[in-house]
């Protein structure tokens, strides 16, 4: 139906091995003027080192890359640019101490000729005109360290733009987006589609992918899988194919019956984030946290925890009153944490798996100061094994692993301090499916041996298919705590609008 | 289409004035010392006196400049102090009486900075090996080859016209003075008007974007070292005019004043921000304040601790003031 002529770009039968193993294998895609094309796979499917391949950050073993009619197998990044292929990274890839319009400029400045002058004033003008033509209203000479994320991904977008990109890679734009500026994302890839441009898009986030792709390609375990219209899809093919089996079992199915209470909550307040927070978590039982982004989720965590402790309000633990004002407080009650950030908060990324793993319980694999290297080993290949944390040998530096890999780590860290609460701050964001289920099934091990979980997600399907109960937050108010039966995504959402 | 209003904050300008704002501290302070200095000695607010501290100042202010540009990309040069040796001796080799015209000692010696510098970037863009590193191995390199080109000794007897170019004046300033002007305005230049200097600040800003941007951060890292290395021989043969004698020991630790005077003047070595006007207002602060504590007879022990402390301060004060901006 479609002859070739439709496609912008094309890859044929790309191959690329590192070191001996292969990241990508014979693999093709076609990408059609004005689309957006979901790129689907889970972690390690080859997706990043694809797209490196595309923009020249890479040079593929075999294979061939064909931009409207030119070869661009060998190009290099700068070529690539320059021919209509630009990518916005997950990471933002910008200058903080730069201003807006020298880094829309940046790499272009005189055609990036190193000897020549500089015309601020110009490219300012420039950046100025640009971003008013999307409609975004950001000044061009203000410092990109000033920018929230989501400004300075329209940034990206307006140095792709500039750049005169036919082809707009985004690589997970939304991860750190609110709703609010995800709209405005997807108003801008609608205007850029209708001009023609082709966005590639990679993104975990199924709803997403449903609303905005037209075209989806699944990679997995580095070989092309299919192309189809999205249309042709549904969730359950889709990830089927992604992971190779089926997962019908996404969240395990869970027999415990809650028993004794453990932590009581009462009249918490934190001035400015939240007010008259009060509820209960029994033992083997997971109470789901939803609400919007800033409803104060993750403030209520970590107020519980000790982190930023609470203006006023009550803790009662087992049924005694308890008073947490640091996390070495919250640690001695048995409470543990695994953060959202776990880049920040979680791992060290340098160390090993079994150095992280042992690194809040140190002490007791110590003699005298000194480190049992044998006993710290054992418990650490316990842990990796109990988790099946996929690594090397234990030795292996955790920022080698994989995302959901590196939180099995911070799990692990976790539960050797053997905890009876534990707080889940969005324990699988950014992570693949199939890491997802084997998470998911983990939480489940704790909740029947006792441990009282405390779990907070943007996920509604998450929170649905693992709470027992689910409190709802409003901007900083408890608007409803609701039994599983009761819970929908329609009336979480509607407790989470609540004013 | 409509667009999202929350998109509209934050354009804000705050950013540059804050920065600003730091650079007008430096030169408060640098202001206050030089009235504090001239209540106390009569000495200190004359023509001369500022005039010798300009002209002291100003070898380590190339030097700093140098080095200023090496850390804006996120770098290190330790060998500086040693390339002034080497292109000290060098240069007065070449400028005995009677043998050469001026030009081709200066010639030799700049040549010789370049090609010192230019094989610190080789080794630093080929090898992973860290810049402090591979620098503090040719900061040790160069001062041998000074010592083995000299045969140990001071290489002395050098032409007049060769004893002008740092010794002399042109209508009453000296040369030094003159030179660092220009240079002062040719790097400033670089740094803020050329394609190049903005590589410079997005290469340590942010490598990952840079590269991204189809910035040859090799190319870039090549140029900042070799230039570095060149501003280091400029000050050696400066020095060697200036004390007539090239010295296979001359220029040990400079290199930790030029780095003093970078950071005390808001280069950050984290790399990404930094600028030549800081880095001439470092080194006139240290400049001033050891001229002030001279004139004050305080003794060149003393002197050490009170610059240790300043630039610990100015590090601390820098780091305040980007918290508070956070």
């Amino acid at each position: 139906m479609n002859s070739h002529q439709d496609y912008i770009l094309q890859v044929r039968g790309l191959t690329k091995t590192f070191a001996g193993v292969v990241a990508l294998d014979n693999v093709q895609l076609n990408i059609r003027k004005g689309e957006v094309h979901a790129l689907m796979g889970e972690n390690g499917a080859g997706k990043s080192t694809l797209m490196k391949l595309l923009i020249g950050l890479l040079k593929p073993d075999s294979g061939e890359i064909s931009f409207e009619g030119t070869d661009l197998t060998t190009s290099h990044v700068r070529e690539v640019m320059k021919r209509g292929i630009s990518m916005i990274h997950q990471e933002m890839q910008v200058v903080p101490e730069l201003t807006v319009a020298q880094n829309i400029f940046l790499g272009r400045e005189a055609n990036g000729k190193l000897f020549s002058w500089l015309n601020d004033r110009n490219l300012t003008e420039r950046a100025g005109q640009l971003l008013k033509q999307m409609g975004v209203n950001i000044r061009p000479d203000s410092q990109m360290k000033y920018l929230s994320v989501a400004q300075m991904q329209m940034v990206e977008i307006a140095k792709a733009i500039s750049n005169n990109a036919r082809v707009i890679i985004m690589d997970e734009p939304t991860s750190a987006l609110s709703d609010k500026e995800v709209a405005t994302l997807f108003g801008l890839i609608s205007d850029l589609k209708q001009k023609g441009v082709a966005i590639i898009y990679i993104s975990h986030k199924m709803e997403e992918i449903f609303t905005i792709a037209d075209t989806i390609t699944v990679l997995r375990d580095g070989k092309y899988m299919a192309t189809k219209p999205a249309a042709e899809f549904d969730i359950h093919t889709l990830i089927t194919m992604m992971v190779g089996r089926e997962i019908d079992t996404l969240f395990p199915v869970s027999t415990t019956r809650p028993g004794k209470e453990v932590l009581s909550v009462r009249q918490l307040c934190r001035k400015g984030k939240f007010s008259d927070i009060s509820f209960d978590v029994y033992e083997g039982e997971i109470l789901g946290i939803a609400g919007l982004m800033g409803a104060g989720r993750t403030e209520v965590a970590s107020a519980i925890y000790g982190l930023d402790p609470a203006d006023s309000g009550e803790l009662y633990i087992k049924g005694e009153k308890v008073s947490i004002n640091a996390p070495q407080d919250a640690i001695g009650h048995g409470i543990g944490y695994v953060s959202e950030d776990r880049k920040k908060f979680g791992f060290i990324p340098h160390l090993s798996v079994r150095e992280n793993i042992t690194l809040a319980s140190l002490p007791k694999y110590a003699k005298g100061g000194v480190v049992q290297a044998k006993s710290e080993s054992e418990t650490a290949n316990v842990m990796m094994a109990d988790l099946k944390i996929k690594a090397s040998s234990s030795a292996q530096p955790v920022k080698q692993l994989s995302g959901g890999n590196q939180q099995k780590v911070v799990i692990g860290k976790i539960l050797l301090s053997s905890p009876s609460i534990i707080i889940l701050d969005e324990p699988t964001r950014g992570i693949d499916i199939g890491a997802k289920a084997e998470i998911y099934k983990l939480i489940n091990q704790l909740k029947e041996t006792g441990t009282a979980i405390i779990l907070i997600s943007s996920e509604l399907p998450e929170l649905l298919g693992m709470s027992d109960r689910i409190l709802v937050l409003a901007k900083g108010h408890q608007t409803a705590v609701l039994s599983a039966r009761e819970a929908t995504q329609e009336t979480i959402m509607h407790y989470a609008m609540e004013v | 289409m409509e667009k999202d209003s929350t998109l509209i904050k934050g354009g804000d300008y705050g950013g540059i004035r804050i920065r600003d704002a730091g650079k007008y501290v430096l030169l408060i302070v640098l202001v206050a010392i030089c009235i504090a200095l001239a209540m106390t000695t009569p000495r200190f607010f004359t023509v001369q006196n500022l005039m010798i501290i300009v002209t002291q100042v100003s070898i380590n202010a190339l030097l700093a400049f140098g080095v200023t540009f090496v850390i804006i990309t996120g770098g290190i040069d330790l060998s500086i102090g040693s390339i002034v040796a080497v292109t000290g001796v060098v240069a007065a080799s070449f400028a005995h009486p009677d043998t050469y015209p001026v030009i081709v000692p200066i010639g030799v010696g700049l040549l010789a900075g370049l090609l010192f510098g230019a094989f610190n970037g080789f080794v630093v863009t080929r090898t992973k090996v860290p810049p402090f590193i591979v620098t503090l191995g040719t900061m040790t390199i160069g001062r041998g080859l000074a010592l083995i080109l000299s045969k140990g000794r001071p290489v002395s007897n050098l032409s007049d016209s060769f004893n002008f170019i740092g010794g002399g004046k042109v209508l009453g300033v000296p040369t030094l003075i003159i030179i660092l002007v220009v240079f002062f305005v040719v790097c400033t230049v670089i740094l803020k008007k050329t394609v190049i200097g903005r590589y410079m600040y997005a290469v340590g800003g942010n490598e990952q974007a840079a590269k991204a941007s189809g910035i040859q951060l090799s190319t870039v890292k090549m140029i900042v070292y070799t230039l570095c290395g060149g501003l280091a021989a400029l000050a050696g043969i400066l020095l060697t005019s200036r004390i007539t004698t090239g010295q296979p020991n001359a220029g040990a630790g400079f290199e930790l004043d030029a780095i003093a005077a970078a950071i005390i003047g808001g280069t950050s070595t984290a790399g990404g921000a930094g600028t030549m006007t800081g880095t001439l207002l470092g080194a006139l602060l240290i400049g001033v304040i050891s001229n002030g504590l001279d004139l004050l007879n305080v003794t060149s022990y003393y002197q050490q601790v009170v610059m240790g402390i300043i630039i610990i301060g100015a590090v601390v004060l820098d780091s305040l003031k980007h918290t508070k901006n956070g």
